[in-house]
Formats: C-alpha cells, structure tokens, sequence
C-alpha cells in the first residue's frame, strides 16, 4: 500500500516537475494597472534609491530594460511594495563598480515583491531581506559573472529573521558562501530555481519549516544544505523537506574564504544534513556527485550554547534515484574514504552520537531506500575525531521514520 | 578669507533677523509635519543657519566617544519642546518628548589636526521624534555654505583632508541615504537614537546642563560615563567596550541590523561567545579573511574583528556604513586590547 501510494506521489511530482521546469515557465505579464518604468537617464541609483525611499505600501517600481552601473547598496523600508524589472536577463543591476554596503539591495520592510530583473557582481550579498515577513523572490537572477572566485559575494539570495518567505524561478551564480541561504527564518518555499557554481546551491539554516522541490542544484560544491549551527539568536532548525530536485555533479572546488561553515564542505556532495531535525529527503535524483550523494554529520567545532543539539536528528531518506557517484571523495571525506578503499557509498554519516561526555544519543536515522543503495557510517562515535576510533559499518541505522512534515503553506504564495 | 566669510554670516544674520524664519526659533509645525522640509533654515534649528549659530533652546552636547566618520568633525545639537523633557534612563537612550530634535552636522577642513580652519560643512542629519516615532532626514550643504537641501538618496563626495595622524586622504565620503539611516538607528522595528545614552553623554558637568535647561528629567546622583576609549590612564579593557559600543553596538545588538550574526557588542553585554570570544562568523563571507573566529585572544592578526576594521573593501569593511578610510587609533586600539587578552 505505502508502496504503491508513494510510487504514485513520484508520478505526480515528475509531472509537478515538468511543470514547474525552470527553463520552460515565463513569468506572467503584470497584472492590473502597471505604472510607467523609472526613468534610464541620468543617475539611475539615485533615480532609483529615491524611488524605493518615496514608494508608498501597494505601490509597483517599474524597472527599466538595460544594464545599469550601481555604485552604492539599493534599501527598500517601505511595506507592500513590487520592485519589478522588464526580465531577469533584461533589467541588470550591475554593482561591479559599487564603493560601499554590505549587499546588492536590502529590504526590511514586510510583504514585499521582488521579480524580474537580475543582480550582478555585488561586492557583499547579492539581495538580503532581513525581517522581511512575506517577502517573495521571483524570476531573478544573481550572479557574478567571473565564475567562482573567493572574492565573489557571500550569498546570492539571502532572507534572514524572517516568517513566509517565497523563492521561485530564481538563478543564481558564482557566490562564495550559497546561492540561495534562508537563515533564522520559517515558514519557507524554495522552488523551481536554479543554483549553480555556488559553494553550496541552496543552504536552509536555523530555520524551521520549510520546503525545497523542483530546484535544479548542479555544479556548486555541494548541492542543498541543511543546516544548524550554535550561538545564534534562532537555532534549533528543524522540519526541512527537500524533494523532486535534481542534485547533479556538485564536483565544483570549495572557493569559500576560510573561517565560513561551508569552507568545510567537500567538493562533490549533493545534499548535507549537519545538526537539524526532522529533515526529509525523498524523490530528488542525484547523479554524479563524486564525495557523496548525501552525508549526514554533526557540528564538529567547540561551542558554548547550552541550548545547542549538535547531532542530526529524526531524519529521513527515501525513494530517490541514485546515480553514479563517490568515485572522487574529496576534502575532510577524502582520508576517511581512502582508508575503505577510497570510494564512498551512495550516503555516508560519521556515525557521531554524542558530545563532550555525554552518552550516546537516539538519532533516529531512518535510511528507506531500495537495499541496493549504499549507506556507510564512520562511526566516529564522538567529535573531536580520533581517526583510531573510526569503526565504519554499513548497516543502516535501526530506526523508526519521522512523521513527515505538512507541506508549507504562505499565506501570499499567490501574489 | 575668514573676514570674507565673517562678512557674509553677517550679512545672512542681518537677512534672517530682519525678518528670515531662523529669527522665530524652532519651528514645532514643520517639525511635527509628516513628511521632511526642503531645506534645513525652515525648521528654525539655527538662529543662523549660515554661520552654524544654533537657535535659543537649541543646545549643543558632545559624545564621549563618538563614532568614527572618516575624520569628519561632528557638532551635535539637542532641541527638545518647551515644557516637555527627556526621562532619564540607565541603559538605553532617554525617553525624549515628541517634537526633540537631535542635529548632527558634519564638517571637515583641509587639515584635520586643525579642524577650525578652513572648515566646511558637508551634511547635517536630523533625527525627529515626530507623534508615531523617531525619523531621519539627510540634508547636504551646498557649495555656499548658506542652506542645506534634504537629499534622501544619499551622495558621494570626494574630500581631500589631512588626517589627524598627518595622512593625506582622498576620500570618498559617502553621505548615507535616507533608509541607511535607519539601517544604523534600527531597534526592532522601531528606529531610535544611538548617542543619548548615560553612558556616552556623563562626562564635564553635561547631563546636569541638560537638567538646568530642561532638556533633562530623573537625573540620580553619581552618574559615570563610558571612558575616552584613546585615554590611555584609563583600564584598556573599559576603553575597547566602549569604543565598540559606540561604533558596532549600534547594528550588533540584539535588536539591531546585525542581530542575525549573533555578534552583540555593547559595552553592557557579558557573555564571551556573544562579544566575539572564539565565535566563528555566520555570514561573513569574504568578511572572514581566511580567518576563523571573529576575538582569538592573545592573537589580534587571527581575529576577524580586526581584519573587518581595517579593511575599506565594501563587504568586508566594518562598519558597513559611514566610513571609506580606517582609523589608525581606533585599530591600535582594538590590536592592544585583543592582545592583552589570556589565551585560552
């Protein structure tokens, strides 16, 4: 029964998939009264920043067709505002040349609609939204358009502190840290985008609920992230699902400045799980990643957050296809792997249990996949790692799956 | 050149007391109006606009320490109602009666070790508590000296000064826009003053002058200040706090724009992770400089705190805002202090 009804729940994605092809969709026309574009003469970052600092709530700034030359961060405050371009290969934002603020733009205002135009070559973030409630990104583009560079932005697109959040038909290029990172937020939607060349594509951080399908993850380092870390104002992420992607060929070199978290990522990996809780992983296809299709770890570096659980918890892989993969290991896994022969199985975990003195945990790690996909634990059995104490198996955990999520709803998921 | 001048504030002063809008002082409807005035003289702030000469009931105060702008010479100004007062309050800034104006004009000279000459004001900002909250208005002076527009997009202007350290800067200031003002001034979602706080006004006799002039309510007895972080009689340890609660704590507190890296540093905060203490960043990104944790004691080179001041790259220059060059001073200081602490 479970069976069949979950062979039937692939179908329907793969049609939902084609559906929601990135490629294939085009963002509808506008709807209602469309106002006249901003104009392209003059000094269009302050034509514009003037506009965003005058807009008033339901208002639409139209953007221009062409490429514009920023020199300074674009903010956004005011609520209920549609920040709108002609397409996001039409309208650019070109920051190359930016001398100051710590992104592209900044919205801190609620219920905001950004779609339709593209963002290059911040020096900082690409576009940040902090405390932003309702915020939606639509049809956008960030990038940096040298490929992966160290000195390229952190984060493409980059929602923090924040309830309902929308990312959908978005691409983004090149950053030095994720390409599309949800941090400290809930509530969340990423969908239908398309990541490449990031040191992670996709990174869900101390956050809670949230849903990633229909993304196309494919040549960053590593492909979708799930995430917790300590000493933060949010911790204690939990409640990810991410299904119907196609996580391929994250085999990119980690370009991230040392210091960041994803720094450690190996090259080669499709989906991490570290920390968290209530984490599943189903009907994505993963080809071609040569570390790991999927790894499952703990937070490894010393912390002082009394409230922090540093272990994956409740976690949950099931029915999704495998590919090629492991043939490459590469960074923290290469030694590891070398010494089981130097290839790694379709997913790895490294068989961390506990912390500091304390016992072994229940982790309940729940691997539901057909018997021929290869899982392999290091257990490692506690951080610091002691490579003599490495006892690899390849017995899948005993365990009982987690209740899957609801499936997020936003309450402005149709504006 | 200075009687030139000298000649010219006259001349504008005659203007205005014959009958100019400066003359009337503070004017509480334009203050109170919903939106900004177009131009500086008609709120009534300065009995002189031109020669800077500040209304009656307008009054001058100072930091004890001020954050730091590129060098630029600051001149604060408080005006708060007749009849109403601020409430006096520990820790956070006083509660200031609706239609306060603080006035904060920017100025610089050719040679900054002597800042009186040949100064030249380049922008004054405003923050009013207006009936539903605090708000923030740029204006730039112009070539004149004579009035200064309201210009909420914000500006770049190339400065040449010499530093008080005898550097030569070209620099690239940056006049913020009207939504970076919030960016600095955030609390949660309201925005609110940095400087009026206990803590960075209690030095020479000034919080009981506010109280002789009204402006102030609920002084106690003893009030004790932040120390001049670059006086070096005082304890190290007190003059770092402070000077990173004057120039960080504004974004990098609980409730400000920098809450989400989880970097809290106001003189007040007590927990080590909190003030930067072996913490690794969250978002730095290229911020990070290779390095891992933003305070290793004992080591000032490895600390990404450090490597954050110095830096004029925009993102990766700390404070993200308000400065295009670093501060000698202020990195010696941070340096000495990161250096004293015990390693772990």
């Amino acid at each position: 029964m479970s069976i069949r009804l979950r062979a039937l729940g692939a179908a329907v994605s793969v049609l939902a998939f084609a559906a929601c092809s990135p490629s294939t969709t085009e963002p509808p026309p506008p709807a209602g009264e469309v106002p006249a574009p901003l104009s392209a003469e003059g000094d269009f970052g302050a034509t514009l920043q003037a506009a965003l600092i005058a807009a008033k709530p339901g208002e639409t700034i139209l953007l221009p067709e062409g490429v514009f030359q920023l020199t300074d961060g674009l903010s956004l405050d005011v609520d209920g505002v549609t920040l709108r371009g002609a397409g996001q290969e039409k309208t650019i934002l070109d920051f190359t040349g930016q001398e100051g603020a710590g992104e592209g733009l900044l919205v801190t205002s609620d219920d905001v609609l950004l779609m339709d135009f593209g963002v290059r070559n911040t020096k900082g973030d690409g576009i940040k939204s902090k405390g932003a409630d309702q915020i939606i990104y639509r049809y956008l583009t960030v990038e940096w358009t040298g490929g992966p560079d160290e000195a390229n932005g952190a984060y493409g697109v980059y929602p923090v502190e924040s309830k309902n959040v929308l990312v959908e038909n978005v691409t983004v290029r090149a950053a030095s840290d994720a390409g599309i990172y949800v941090g400290q937020s809930d509530n969340i939607i990423v969908r239908n985008s398309v990541v490449e060349y990031n040191v992670a594509g996709i990174e869900i951080e101390n956050s809670m609920n949230a849903d990633v399908y229909g993304n196309i993850a494919r040549n960053n380092t590593g492909g979708i992230l799930v995430f917790d870390l300590p000493d933060l104002p949010v911790s204690g992420g939990n409640s990810t699902r991410i299904f119907d992607n196609e996580i391929i060929e994250n085999n990119t070199r980690n370009f991230a400045p040392a210091g960041n978290i994803v720094a450690s990522v190996p090259s080669g990996t499709g989906v991490i799980v570290m920390a968290n809780r209530n984490v599943h992983v189903f009907d994505n296809n993963f080809d071609n990643n040569r570390s790991a299709h999927v790894l499952i770890m703990s937070y490894s570096e010393p912390f002082t957050d009394e409230t922090y659980n540093p272990l994956p918890r409740d976690l949950v892989l099931r029915d999704n296809d495998y590919g090629a993969g492991g043939d490459d290991p590469q960074g923290d896994l290469a030694p590891l792997a070398a010494a089981l022969g130097g290839q790694l199985p379709a997913i790895v975990w490294d068989g961390v249990d506990r912390w500091g003195e304390g016992e072994p945990q229940a982790m309940n790690i729940a691997v539901e996949e057909a018997s021929e996909v290869g899982f392999i634990s290091f257990g490692l059995g506690r951080y610091p790692i002691d490579p003599a104490a490495m006892a690899p198996s390849p017995e899948r955990p005993v365990a009982v799956a987690a209740a899957e999520p609801a499936a997020v709803v936003l309450p402005h998921g149709d504006r | 050149m200075k009687w030139q001048g000298f000649l010219a504030a006259l001349f504008l002063l005659a203007g205005c007391s014959a009958g100019g809008k400066g003359a009337r002082g503070p004017d509480l409807d334009v203050i109170l109006a919903a939106g900004p005035a177009p131009v500086l003289s008609d709120y009534g702030l300065f009995s002189d606009v031109a020669g800077a000469v500040p209304a009656q009931g307008v009054l001058p105060y100072e930091l004890i320490n001020p954050l730091f702008t590129d060098h630029a010479a600051k001149h604060r100004l408080v005006f708060v109602p007749k009849g109403a007062s601020a409430s006096f309050n520990a820790e956070d800034v006083f509660s200031f009666p609706v239609g306060t104006v603080l006035v904060k004009t920017f100025a610089f000279a050719p040679d900054m070790r002597v800042p009186d000459e040949g100064a030249y004001r380049v922008e004054t900002r405003l923050l009013i508590h207006k009936t539903e909250g605090w708000a923030a208005y740029p204006y730039v002076w112009n070539e004149d000296q004579t009035e200064a527009v309201y210009r909420p997009a914000g500006k770049r202007i190339d400065i040449e000064t010499v530093s008080p350290a005898a550097e030569t800067l070209q620099l690239r200031y940056a006049v913020p826009n009207q939504n970076q003002c919030k960016t600095c001034h955030q609390a949660g979602d309201a925005i609110e003053p940095i400087g009026p706080k206990a803590r960075h006004l209690a030095h020479e006799g000034q919080l009981t002058r506010w109280v002789e002039a009204g402006i102030l309510d609920g002084l106690p007895e003893g009030v004790a200040g932040e120390p001049y972080a670059f006086d070096v009689s005082q304890p190290l340890d007190a003059r770092a706090r402070a000077w990173l609660d004057i120039n960080c704590a504004h974004c990098h507190k609980a409730d400000g724009s920098a809450s989400n890296s989880g970097l809290w540093l106001p003189a007040t905060e007590q927990t080590g992770a909190r003030i930067g203490l072996l913490k690794h960043p969250v978002a730095a990104g290229r911020g990070s400089g290779g390095l891992k944790q933003v305070i290793v004691p004992g080591d000032p080179d490895a600390s990404i705190l450090l490597y954050r001041m110095a830096s004029t790259e925009p993102g990766v220059a700390m404070p993200e805002l308000g400065r295009s060059v670093s501060d000698p001073e202020s990195l010696a200081l941070i340096r000495e202090w990161i250096g004293a602490m015990e390693t772990p």
